[in-house]
Formats: structure tokens, sequence, C-alpha cells
């Protein structure tokens, strides 16, 4: 029997808006096993943040539980840690002192921060610039320094919210390989928002579909291509298309939706 | 641009500022001959000198000088150091900032120096009522900077330190006090220079000490080279503590990149 890292349990969030109550997500239920890797996506507003919030005990669910490591989620917790489409680099830190950030709040003794950022660093090839400002760095660079900074608390489970989306295409597929390699590596789970289809396909062993507001699971895909550590080897797999085929149609991105944006333009 | 087109900017900068000096100079010493204007309405600047080096002798300059400076020291440490506190607290308890709101824009909207004669009437023609201006005067700029920072700072931010477990102590010395630096400085270099306002009014005002007693004393036997000095020393000591500013200012935000610093 796998362990289950993260489970969401019929949770149901509504916020309050202009005195009516509006409702994000509605009896959302998954889990995720053991160092899996599994893929939210869904249209804007659909809720996906939401759900990540909550695994991270920053919100607290309307109705439902959320649970991480079985233990269940009231508040934010060292199992857990998370990373946004923002790097949230400290300009006033060194690159080594922001990858410490974590460690430094839990109380982590001085040698062992510094033993572990050093080590992070590393391995994402950034040793040389530890000692760098924020500012001296390029946009992949710093998504990789937030990475390092959200592993070094050696969380359970990583929530990913589009980590990879204000960097040019290249840069992502550099940083995707990295990802899919350490998350193997370290043997970590994570849950990654993304509206990128391919890279959902590429970096999951499973992909989640979300409708629309309010957002719930409406389907499931399994990927099952090998070599889940090199989403760009994935890319050449001739199964991929048949994914992105089905996930395009779930989100109802087809023929329809493209003559309308055509007439759009005209 | 780049580090060599920098570098000759600010060498031609720097030259044309001095010629500007030069010109600026002579202007005042030969301008008001040319131009036939009497020197007790402009005095050239030879004649300045010499009424600044009898100043030395017979009304103790040096003295006068002395007390402005610690009173704008004291008014503007103490002034900046209240104007960050109230600011770091109200930006941390959004009901007390609604609160006293009202009343702190009105205090804000009076004009400060005008509070001077009540100062002295309050406690006599002492340093206090000096620094006490230069207090109020200093503290609105450097409050109202560090209430926007702290309000401003970036939610996301507060959650990633959070989702680490972070207490509200840590929040603050670990994210809201350091993003707070950049406006804090900007606050500061205005401080500094609105002190020495504080300070010379309160010395125009009442007293037999300082360097606004000296410009009124100076006003009272139509002594204008006297005035002039006056006004020379004002400037220096305003420069001097807007100086030691920047300096501290260059190394607490030294991670931010130059062009981000804004130089003088």
């Amino acid at each position: 029997m796998p362990l289950t890292r993260l489970e969401y349990r019929h949770v149901t969030m509504r916020f309050a808006q202009a005195g009516a109550s509006l409702t994000a997500i509605e009896d959302v239920s998954f889990s995720l096993q053991d160092g899996e890797i599994v893929s939210l996506i869904g249209p804007s507003g659909c809720g996906k943040s939401t759900l990540l919030n909550i695994g991270a005990g920053l919100y607290a669910p309307t109705e439902g539980e959320a649970y991480v490591d079985g233990e269940q989620v009231s508040g934010p917790n060292a199992h857990v840690a998370f990373m946004l489409q923002k790097d949230l680099l400290l300009p006033w830190r060194s690159i080594a002192e922001n990858v410490m950030f974590g460690l430094e709040i839990k109380g982590t003794e001085r040698a062992e921060r510094r033993r572990r950022a050093q080590a992070l660093l590393e391995g994402f090839k950034l040793a040389e610039f530890s000692n760098h400002y924020p500012h001296q760095l390029s946009g992949g660079m710093r998504q990789r320094v937030a990475l390092a900074r959200t592993l070094a608390v050696d969380p359970s489970v990583l929530l990913l919210d589009e980590p990879f989306s204000a960097v040019d295409a290249q840069t992502r597929m550099v940083l995707q390989r990295d990802l899919g390699k350490t998350l193997k590596q370290a043997g970590k789970t994570a849950l990654l928002i993304t509206h990128d289809l391919l890279e959902a396909v590429t970096l999951s062993d499973r992909v989640l579909v979300m409708s629309r507001r309010p957002g719930h699971i409406v389907d499931e895909l399994q990927i099952d291509i090998p070599l889940r550590e090199d989403p760009v080897a994935r890319r050449q797999h001739p199964r991929i298309g048949e994914y992105m085929a089905r996930l395009m149609d779930r989100l109802d991105i087809g023929e329809d939706m493209l003559q309308g944006a055509m007439q759009g333009v005209a | 641009m780049s580090t060599a087109a920098r570098t000759s900017m600010m060498q031609r900068g720097t030259a044309a500022s001095l010629a500007l000096l030069v010109i600026f100079l002579a202007a005042w010493e030969w301008g008001p001959g040319l131009l036939r204007i009497p020197s007790f309405i402009v005095p050239p600047l030879s004649q300045v000198w010499t009424e600044f080096l009898r100043m030395l002798q017979v009304n103790h300059l040096m003295l006068h000088t002395g007390i402005t400076a610690a009173e704008v020291l004291a008014g503007f440490v103490l002034g900046s150091l209240l104007g960050a506190v109230v600011g770091y607290l109200l930006g941390m308890s959004p009901t007390a900032e609604v609160a006293l709101s009202p009343y702190i824009l009105a205090l804000q909207i009076a004009p400060k120096v005008a509070f001077a004669p009540l100062f002295i009437l309050w406690m006599g023609f002492t340093v206090y009522p000096k620094i006490l201006v230069a207090i109020l005067i200093v503290f609105f700029p450097v409050m109202v900077n560090v209430l926007t920072a702290i309000r401003t700072v970036d939610p996301d931010l507060v959650n990633l330190a959070r989702s680490f477990n972070a207490g509200r102590a840590q929040i603050f010395w670990k994210i809201e006090f350091p993003t707070s630096m950049p406006p804090l400085f900007a606050g500061l270099r205005i401080g500094s220079t609105l002190a020495v306002v504080g300070v010379v009014v309160g010395e125009l005002v009442g007293g037999n000490l300082g360097l606004g007693y000296l410009l009124t004393f100076g006003e009272g036997q139509a002594n204008t080279p006297m005035v002039f000095v006056s006004i020379l020393m004002l400037t220096v000591i305003g420069g001097i503590v807007y100086l030691a500013v920047i300096l501290l200012e260059q190394r607490v935000l030294h991670y931010l990149p130059a062009r981000a610093r804004g130089g003088l």
C-alpha cells in the first residue's frame, strides 16, 4: 500500500464577495501518493491556486479537509513548501541567504543551513553565484534559486503554482528538465499548477482537469510514458499528441473556439 | 548605459558643475559692481568672506553654528525615530491607522513652523522648542514613507514566510522591515533638509543663540553680509546631515543596483 502524501477530501471553498457568496471550488477530492507528480490544469479563475493555498495551510477550506502525511492541515506546516510564478527572492539577501530563508525561520543551526544551501546550489550549478544578489541573476537562474529554497526545507510535498510561466520558452524547457530530474532524485511528491498542457503531460504521472468556476475535477488522465525524470525526452514520445488532444477536448480548446477567435481578429 | 559611457558622462557632468561654480562665484564678486547694486542689497563675495572672518572673532560664529547643528541633529534623529516607529506601528495595525489617520492628517496639514511661538511660550528661550519644531517637521515624511511601505509589502512575500511557519515578529524583521528600507531612506533625505528649516524658524522666533539668532541680529543692524554668512552656514549644516544620510543609505542599500539608489 503506497503512502498517501497529500489528500483533499470533499474540499469546498466559498468567498464572500460584494455581499454574495462565491463558490470557488466545489467538492474536490483527490490524493497524491509518495513520489508522484500530479498536474492540475483548468481555465483561469477555476480555483487551482486556492487549492494550493489550502494545501499549504494559508487558507482554511469552507468544507472538507486537506491532509498532508496523514495529518489534517490546520495551518502552515513543515511538510509542504510552495513555489510561485514570481521567484519571491528577497533582494537584500544574497543567493545563499535566500536559499537558507526557510531553514532560518525553522531555526536550523547556522552551519547546517550553510551546508544545505551550498549543496543545493552546487546541484543547480549556481555555487559560484552564492554571494551574488538576486538582481544580478537572469530570470531562469532566479527561478532555480527559488526551487532550491523550496527544497532546502526538505518538505514531503512541493506545491508549484505555474513556476515557469514567467520565463522564455527555451529557459522553461531547461527548468522543466531540472525539475524533473531533481524531483526524481529527491523522491519528492509534487502538485503542479500549469496552463501549459505540454508541461503538464511531460512532467507528470497524472493530470487532473478542473472545470470553470465553481471548480471541480472533470477528468483524470494517467500518463503512461516512461522517463518521467526527463520531460525533454518525453516530448518526443508518439503518445504525446493523443494526451494533448484529450486535454484540449476537455478544456474545450477546439475548432469552435479557434473559429471564434479568428472572427474576433477579422 | 555602458560603464565607459557612464564614466564619461559623469566626468563631463562634474566638469560642467565645477565650471558653473566658478561662473557663479565670479558673478557674485563682480556682478553687483557692474550692475550698480548697492552692497547693502547684495554684498560681493569678498565682503561676505571678510564678514565671515570678523564673525569668527567677534560674534562667536562657531558657537552659534555648533548650537544650531546640535539642534538640527537632535531634531532630525528624534523626529526620524519617532516617525519610523509610528509608521511601523500604524502599518501593522490597520485599525489604529483608520482611527488615527484624521488627526495625523490634520497635524500634517497644519504648518509645523507655526508651532514655534507656542513651543517657546511653553519652554522658554532654550534649545528645546527649536528641537521640538524640527522633530515635528521631520516626523511626517518619514512616517508616511514607512507606513506606505508596510502597507504595500507584496502579500505573496508574506505568504512565503508564513508557509515556512514564520511568526508575526519574524515576518516583520525578515520581510516588512527590510522591504521598508528604500522608502525609509527617501523619507530621511527629505527629513534631513526639513530639520534645518524647523530649527531656524525656532531660532528666529526667540532666543539669543544659534544661526537663526545671528540672522535676525544681522537684519536688525542692516548687516547684509552677516545675513549671507548665516545662510551659508545653515546650508553647510543641512548639507552635512544630508550627506550623512546618503552615506548610510549606500551602506544599508548596497544590494540594490546603483541606478536604483538614486545618487545624490
